[in-house]
């Protein structure tokens, strides 16, 4: 449908004359650049992959999982690094989950229309704040706090848990996470409120009409009509947050061993690749790429795992939206 | 023998209507006293989010505004010690770097954009999820990435710094386009058909001048994503205390500057982080702002 280039008959002029190229030419153009977007995602993830081989052909796979980080011993255990990006990552969503959720639906119902306009573009303007400006404030504004009130008062509430063992730091996993919560807040509310903001008018207002309050209109049908939306928020928001490098490796302490307490020192696997890159070469440069790949499979599980929510939840509610005022 | 039974309190009609009414008025209670408290959260969740961006966004004004002079701007970075150290090697770098990337981030993106807008197969599916697949990927992963593809090769430089900054920002560009590109009204392309004129020429002359406000915003976001990032420069342009406009060479760019000195524990090169981090975070909002602006004004200039 494309290459439908018939010739211009005498006296006939087309539109653009000379200056432009062939249908089939510009297809062409169009493919070839395509194509070599193509190239350059496979180029990336083959150089990942093929500079982790070293460690797989000789330790096997089992080596992931090993509790031991030890490159002079030629132990490359990756299980502190998996353990601490998942501990950061989690910490941060839980916060964000319902912070950013309230956030978004104060700014999208809540507040009046002109607190909403200078609210609503200040949140979007935050989510392209640099990430290592976060993390040079949790360093040098946060950690001191951390240390001095809120690691001891956690301990003193929440002791009994046994999650706040050991000496208050400041940095530690409890920072690391609560920086990363900070980072993905303002991404979490512009996309939350973009997404609440478009449930259609007549369905809120059919909600009021049948009496329902507020806060039933804003949960059994705003909530409940964005849930996709709010889904894939929350997956960027956890992509970005499992990734984060710089800002994690500047307030998360660096150990190389599991931690005990959310207030001890930990690693993810981007911090791990982070701070050893520089020195690594051989296998041990390898079981970073590994590292690397492993993150990617994790980034992959969550965003798999959304999909298929998304695709199990809609199909259970038969795409309907029931209102139930009771 | 009265029929009608007239006494209120033994009626069982009106003692049902009572019971009615008491049941409605308890629901509307409990239910008010719900929906006050869950609304009273969503306004504690606003203050909680606004308190932490507003003190990062003044913390570091307060730290950096300070680091603010001319020798900030106009001489290089200095190693602990040394007095009137600034950031100018890192500006250039910066600028440098993300010129380039957008130089060339921005035809292919926008190429790009046009043909996923254009194609609905198979192809086109898998191209675009590839592209978000790369707006997930660890910025980290692309910087190693950059380093034994490229740095093993040729030696740290500027370039492979801005072909790294380009990887990310391709991907969010070619989405932002095609966005863009796909909500042009279908009736402005097919006029140009009708009209004889080829698909480039439409392309040229109706759908980008028509889409360009998505376009420039999405390039804006992007190009402010990418010069903030720190982690794919660090193994690619390694860090320079050299002025040098040649993006041949190893460069440094504010990120670096700011994860360097965080590591120092002199406080002058620290108060230099602020600094940097000031500078970058003004660039950064300025670039996101200016995308808005403009995309409003040529919004506005169409009608």
């Amino acid at each position: 449908m494309v290459t439908d280039d018939t010739k211009p008959t005498d006296g006939e002029r087309r539109p653009g004359g000379r200056r432009s190229l062939p249908n089939g030419a510009w297809r062409a153009i169009l493919i070839v650049v395509a194509g070599l977007f193509v190239a350059l995602v496979v180029w990336f993830l083959y150089s990942i992959v093929d500079q982790a081989r070293p460690i797989f052909s000789q330790l096997g796979i089992g080596w992931i999982f090993h509790a031991t980080w030890n490159p002079n011993k030629n132990q490359y255990g990756l299980l502190p690094f998996i353990l601490g990006t998942i501990e950061t990552t989690a910490i941060a969503m839980v916060l964000a989950v319902p912070i950013g959720l309230g956030t978004a639906l104060a700014l999208a119902y809540l507040v009046p229309p002109k607190v909403k306009a200078v609210l609503g573009s200040a949140v979007e303007l935050l989510a392209a704040v640099p990430s290592i400006v976060y993390g040079l404030w949790g360093l040098v504004a946060l950690a001191p706090l951390w240390r001095e009130y809120v690691e001891p008062f956690l301990s003193s509430v929440l002791g009994w848990t046994g999650l706040f063992n050991g000496s208050d730091d400041g940095v530690g996993l409890l920072l690391a996470g609560t920086i990363l919560f900070i980072m993905v807040l303002p991404t979490m509310v512009a996309i939350s409120r973009d997404v609440l903001a478009v449930v259609p008018r007549e369905q809120v207002e059919g909600a009021m009409a049948l009496g329902a309050t507020r806060w039933q209109v804003l949960r059994k049908v705003v909530l409940r009509d964005a849930r996709t939306g709010l889904l894939g928020a929350f997956t960027l928001a956890t992509g970005r947050a499992l990734g984060e490098t710089v800002a994690v490796a500047l307030v998360i302490g660096n150990s190389d061993y599991i931690a005990h307490s959310l207030k001890a020192p930990s690693a993810t696997l981007a911090s791990l690749i982070f701070n050893n890159f520089g020195e690594a070469s051989g296998t041990e440069l390898a079981a970073l790429f590994g590292a690397g790949l492993v993150l990617l499979v994790i980034g992959l599980a969550v965003n798999a795992a959304a999909r298929a929510l998304v695709r199990g939840r809609v199909g259970a509610a038969g795409g309907a939206t029931s209102v139930a005022v009771a | 023998m009265s029929v009608l039974t007239l006494d209120p309190a033994n009626d069982p009609i009106l003692e049902r209507r009572r019971l009615i009414r008491e049941a409605a008025a308890a629901s509307v209670r409990r239910r008010k006293l719900s929906s006050t408290i869950a609304l009273g959260l969503c306004w504690v969740f606003l203050g909680l989010a606004v308190v932490p961006l507003v003190a990062v966004i003044a913390y570091t004004f307060a730290k950096g505004i300070v680091a603010w002079n001319a020798d900030f701007f106009t001489q290089p970075t200095k190693p602990a010690g040394i007095p009137d150290g600034g950031v100018s090697n890192a500006i250039i770098g910066t600028v440098i770097i993300g010129a380039v990337a957008t130089l060339v981030t921005i035809p292919f993106g926008l190429l790009g954009g046009l043909f996923l807008a254009e194609s609905d197969g198979r192809v086109a599916s898998a191209i675009r999820f590839s592209a978000d697949l790369m707006t997930g990927v660890p910025s980290i992963l692309i910087g190693i990435f950059g380093y034994v593809a490229l740095v093993k090769e040729f030696g740290y430089s500027g370039l492979i710094g801005a072909f790294a900054i380009g990887m990310i920002m391709l991907p969010i560009i070619m989405r932002a386009c095609e966005t863009a590109i796909r909500g042009v009204p279908g009736h402005l392309q097919e006029a140009g058909l009708a009209l004889g004129a080829r698909r480039f020429v439409i392309a040229r002359r109706v759908i980008v001048p028509a889409a360009l406000p998505g376009i420039i915003t999405g390039g804006l976001l992007a190009i402010a994503r990418g010069v903030g990032e720190t982690a794919p420069l660090l193994f690619t342009i390694f860090g320079s205390q050299f002025v040098t406009w040649n993006p041949t060479k190893p460069m440094d760019a504010l990120p670096l500057v700011i994860y360097n000195n965080s590591q120092q524990p002199d406080p002058t090169l620290l108060s230099v982080a602020w600094g940097a981090a000031l500078l970058l975070m003004v660039m950064v909002l300025a670039l996101s702002i200016g995308s808005r602006v403009l995309a409003a004004y040529l919004q506005k200039e169409r009608r």
